[in-house]
């Protein structure tokens, strides 16, 4: 259902209606816009001083390469691991076998249960600290596990989508059950899933965030170091580092909806808010735009 | 090992302020949300631009980001300095939230049939009669599934404050690992469990809720 | 419509590295005390030693905090931390004939210290490392070149004035950390926050009543703020900062305890408090007798 049917093709005395609720948004919004401006000013926030860190070529180097990068290179590392974690528990909970399927299940459902937070302090505390692997990797070991059971889920409705000919045809020219999965359906699952993968990312790419908590490198380390350094300037740290995010992460979205439409087509993006233990999800932290989803 | 249970009231404290947080947050963003998704399926081109421009800055933003603002940013300006501290927990996940909880409704919008806003067209309701009395009741109960999932990312996402001063459950897991470090794991499974059962409270309370309205229908 | 979105995107990006070449922030500190470096330092040592080797070197690479004001710190582009415990570092260095350009500082954090000084990623950690019999266990721990206990920082206006007036206040602390699990058993509400100086803006700006962690980190914000902050409160624990060096080289002990020693008698030991710690107004303490070396 488009939104248009919700309501009648306005007429003259609406569109006059319609009008002034949009003077009036228009107005409230740059009234707010201003006073928001105006308060700063008056605060002395906007003043140059307060934003020149990010315009010193040594600090913009600090954010993009080891902020940004790091950051990037953590969501995709995670990622990647992910996609693995996510093939094998995924066909796992596919497995003609009921205690293999049981255990994924088990593991995957735990995994997205707990608080990506709560992993990571733990991995870290467990297994990072001291002569263990560090905070990089226990934000990627936290991202992987939380990320890779959601895809696990996704690759699971991914091999459930392929039209169900396409397996009973495998089996009748005489394929194996692995050959089916590896030749037939996974390769078709891939192109259907791709779209969520990539939104994954978005999450992947938010949720390295919080290695703020345990001293992981990334843009909230530098952003840290930087209003730790520049006393007073949180607010335009954060402004910076939204930027960032939202900038990487529309591009993600853009190539998100881009391969949807190059590869999948018209299908709805994959769902899978469905889950076994109770019907329901727990999705990511940061619930990726799905693709396809935009103004109505 | 009997620290967390020589201290099982410091448990049942912090994730008491877990479950306050959820709470507080789950109905400042179900408000929030609702009001975005309306703007979203409206007439009005202007509203539609200002609720998806906010959807799409706020959910490409951390929620990390989001606290920095809220707890760090806003007190250095003189705002927010007296107010108490899960209120801004709650002003900070319930902006979060209220995107991702739009986007549930409005899901639940697209999923109630055509005509039924078109018989409501027909009888000459209005674009807010129809919303309220056809469209959003139905919409509801689509949307409850998408909500609940977004709802139970948002309890876990809770444990983002942690480090903004409040003691809720994530915080207080740090604690005992830091007083008992070779006792991480058992720690760990205490505080997963706690939110493994809120997660899962949450899950029952919507499969009753989708129940009990499709046996209205 | 997202075609748009994404050549503002682009769009910015352009503007901010066009923009990029033309700010200039962050000045160059004060890098904190001139040393003595010793002439021909390595004859002093016997063969064999530690020193004898590091001195040799001609480098030595020393574990510090690179997130505490007055004690370690080091900004996002800064080439070398400064505070308290790399002063010591520097007279330590010295008595090697290391100057302080030759030293290699490693950031050390609270979790990995003796991680460090085991599998030799550092020679020395100066870094608040209380002396602890647990921690003497696994590593070396020369001193204590510096006592503190837990206190309290408040607003300069502020009428805390002894540990039972915390009941019923907000006080925060790092997250996870002891001060904040002992100053919650004093009834005060805890508000745990990632690092000190987070905690610390929260009592500028009035959101917390109070900070709470080892005096000598108090010292080094009220340094900072000399106007608006002040350390209250008799130290209600001891913590005894000592020199961590690695197990397997004990003869290092004796040539810090006396190092520092001789920097506590010719006032580079109080010239060192006085451009860091000091700098908040305290007066000068005077300095702790060194554990003798076993």
């Amino acid at each position: 259902m488009t939104g248009s049917v919700l309501f009648d093709a306005p007429g003259p005395r609406t569109i006059a209606r319609h009008r002034l609720y949009s003077i009036l948004t228009v107005v409230a919004v740059v009234a707010a816009i201003a006073g928001v401006l105006l308060f700063l000013r008056s605060e002395g926030e906007l003043a140059y001083e307060k934003w020149e860190q990010f315009v010193t070529p040594k600090y913009v180097e600090a954010l993009l390469v080891d902020g940004l990068l790091k950051t990037l290179q953590m969501a995709f590392t995670s990622v990647i691991f992910a996609v693995v974690f996510g093939v094998v528990f995924g066909v796992g909970k596919l497995s003609d076998h009921r205690p293999v399927r049981w255990a994924c299940t088990l593991v995957v459902e735990f995994f997205r249960a707990v608080p990506v937070l709560l992993l990571m302090i733990f991995i870290f505390f467990t297994w990072g600290v001291g002569d263990g692997f560090g905070p990089y990797w226990s934000v990627v070991f936290a991202l992987t596990l939380y990320n890779g059971s959601v895809l696990a889920e996704v690759f699971r409705a991914g091999v459930l989508a392929v039209p169900k000919g396409q397996g009973e045809a495998a089996y009748a020219i005489g394929m194996r059950k692995t050959q089916v999965m590896n030749l037939v359906l996974l390769p078709q699952a891939v192109k259907i899933m791709l779209p969520a993968i990539i939104s994954q990312c978005v999450v992947a790419l938010k949720d390295t965030s919080l290695g703020y908590y345990i001293v992981a490198p990334g843009l909230t380390y530098i952003g840290k170091a930087m209003w730790t350094e520049f006393p007073g300037t949180h607010l335009q740290t954060a402004v910076v580092l939204a930027v960032l995010y939202i900038s990487v992460n529309l591009l993600l979205t853009g190539l998100a909806t881009w391969v949807q439409k190059k590869f999948v087509g018209e299908h709805k993006p994959l769902d899978v808010g469905m889950t076994a233990l109770t019907g329901l999800t727990a999705q990511g932290t940061g619930g990726a735009p799905g693709p396809g989803i935009g103004a109505p | 090992m009997d620290d967390v249970f020589s201290n099982f009231d410091l448990v049942l404290k912090a994730f008491w302020m877990t479950v306050q947080l959820a709470v507080l947050s789950g109905v400042a963003a179900m408000v929030l949300g609702t009001l975005l998704a309306a703007m979203r399926v409206g007439p009005v081109a202007v509203l539609r631009t200002v609720a998806s421009t906010y959807v799409t800055v706020v959910r490409n933003t951390p929620l990390l980001v989001m606290c920095v603002f809220v707890f760090f940013a806003a007190p250095n300006l003189g705002l927010l300095v007296g107010t108490p501290f899960l209120v801004k927990g709650t002003i900070a996940v319930g902006l979060y939230t209220a995107p991702f909880v739009a986007e549930a409704i409005r899901s639940g919008v697209n999923a109630v049939p055509l005509g039924q806003a078109e018989a409501a067209r027909a009888i000459g309701m209005t674009f807010a009669q129809n919303m309220r009395h056809v469209v959003l009741p139905q919409a509801f109960r689509a949307s409850v599934p998408p909500l609940a999932s977004t709802l139970i990312a948002m309890t876990k996402n809770t444990s983002v404050v942690a480090v903004f001063g409040i003691m809720e459950a994530t915080a207080r897991m740090r604690y005992f690992v830091n007083r008992n470090a070779d006792d991480t794991i058992l720690i760990f499974v205490v505080f997963a469990i706690g939110y493994i059962l809120l997660v899962e409270l949450i899950s029952l309370g919507a499969v009753g809720l989708e129940r009990r309205w499709k046996a209205a229908r | 419509m997202r075609l748009t979105r994404l050549k503002v995107a682009a769009a910015a990006v352009l503007v901010a590295s066009t923009l990029a070449a033309c700010g200039d922030a962050g000045d160059d500190d004060d890098k904190g005390l001139d040393v003595d470096v010793q002439d021909n330092a390595a004859e002093e040592f016997d063969a064999g030693t530690r020193m004898r080797e590091l001195a040799d070197a001609g480098s030595i690479k020393i574990g510090v905090k690179y997130d505490q004001p007055g004690i370690g710190f080091k900004g996002a582009t800064d080439d070398t931390p400064v505070g308290f415990d790399p002063e010591i570092g520097k007279i330590l260095a010295a008595d090697l004939g290391i100057a302080p350009e030759d030293i290699d500082w490693v950031e050390t954090i609270s979790a990995n210290r003796e991680a460090f000084l085991q599998k030799g990623e550092v020679d020395l950690v100066i870094a608040s490392y209380s002396i602890t019999d647990e921690r003497r266990q696994v590593v070396g721990q020369a001193g204590p070149y510096y006592v503190t206990g837990q206190q309290l920082l408040v607003k300069s206006d502020s009428d805390i004035e002894s540990i039972e007036d915390v009941k019923g206040t907000e006080v925060c602390s790092v997250t996870g950390s002891t001060s904040l699990a002992n100053i919650e058993a004093e009834g005060a509400t805890p508000r745990g926050f990632d690092t000190y100086s987070e905690c610390v803006d929260q009592v500028l700006n009035g959101t917390v009543d109070a900070m709470t962690t080892d005096g000598a980190i108090l010292l080094g914000y009220a340094a900072e703020h000399p106007d608006e902050l002040k350390v209250v409160v008799e130290p209600f624990s001891e913590e005894r900062y000592g020199v961590g060096y690695s197990i397997d080289h004990p003869e290092m002990c004796d040539w810090i305890t006396e190092t520092i020693e001789d920097a506590q008698e010719d006032g580079d030991w109080a010239a060192a408090f006085e451009v860091t710690l000091g700098k908040s107004g305290v007066e000068t303490p005077e300095p702790p007798a060194m554990d003798p070396c076993a």
